[in-house]
């Protein structure tokens, strides 16, 4: 199998604001289409970005108030994979540390949220969660 | 930025239809928590939420109707959603709110479900 070029990666700076992953969401859906991905799983990709926006927005801490998105589009001829990276400079969490979320525990739970990692897991082909004191990368991939 | 949830309630004979239209968010769930919550205490004791014009959610939005299913647990009633994109009934099935409320296709499956008997 020949290795895959990067045909396309597209840049976005985000403040960290209300509504901000609408924006997010906009690029990803402009971004996949270009990739080539189904109607069905370009809902599935800007589900996930908006995801991985909230979690940041509300966990970060970043002082910078910014999050980073780089979509990139790999193939060899055509467009075959889309993986966007969502970054920010907060202080960073252990995701092995993460409980999963359940349903019947919730249903009892004073706090019914929790639910982004386990929602981008399920859209997504791959997920990787990078996380140190300089912050956070959230990397997820999605194939044709 | 984005528009506010616009929701629509059809009060029908043991059953009422809340009819979404734009983004579920924090204020989307709150607003359809709201108006569930003021049918429950009219005495409807079933839901149905009409999705059809819902073509995003998010996860903040999805715990409030989180909290509308655990309260009509506890008043033994029943819940429904029906018209989900196929991205939201995924992403209410890796949530499991399946087992909780019913998921189905279009307005009648769902009414036919959970309308009360004669």
């Amino acid at each position: 199998m020949s290795e895959q070029a990067i045909l396309r990666e597209v840049r976005l700076l985000l403040p960290m604001a209300p509504d901000m992953e609408t924006v997010a969401s906009q690029a990803a859906t402009a971004v996949a289409q270009y990739a080539g991905l189904s109607t069905d799983q370009i809902d599935e990709v800007r589900m996930a970005v908006t995801e991985a926006c909230i979690n940041a927005f509300e966990h970060s801490r970043a002082a910078d108030k910014t999050l980073e998105l780089t979509f990139t589009v790999f193939g060899t001829r055509e467009p075959e994979r889309l993986c966007i990276a969502v970054r920010d400079r907060g202080v960073g969490f252990v995701p092995e540390r993460v409980e999963e979320p359940r349903i019947e525990t919730k249903l009892k739970a004073e706090r019914k949220r929790g639910w982004g990692i386990k929602i981008i897991r399920g859209l997504m082909d791959d997920v990787t969660i990078r996380s140190g004191a300089d912050g956070t990368t959230v990397v997820m991939c999605k194939s044709r | 930025m984005t528009e506010g949830l616009k929701l629509t309630v059809d009060r029908r004979s043991g059953l009422a239809v809340l009819y979404t239209d734009g983004y579920i968010n924090n204020q989307g769930g709150e607003e359809i928590a709201r108006a569930a919550y003021e049918l429950i205490d009219q005495g409807y004791t079933r839901l149905l939420l009409n999705l059809h014009g819902t073509k995003i959610i998010n996860s903040i939005g999805i715990s409030i109707l989180i909290e509308i299913i655990e309260r009509m647990l506890q008043i033994d009633g029943r819940l429904g959603f029906c018209a989900l994109t196929p991205t939201i009934e995924k992403t209410f099935h890796i949530m499991g709110l399946a087992q909780y409320a019913g998921i189905f296709p279009d307005e009648a499956a769902a009414i036919a479900a959970l309308a009360p008997g004669p």
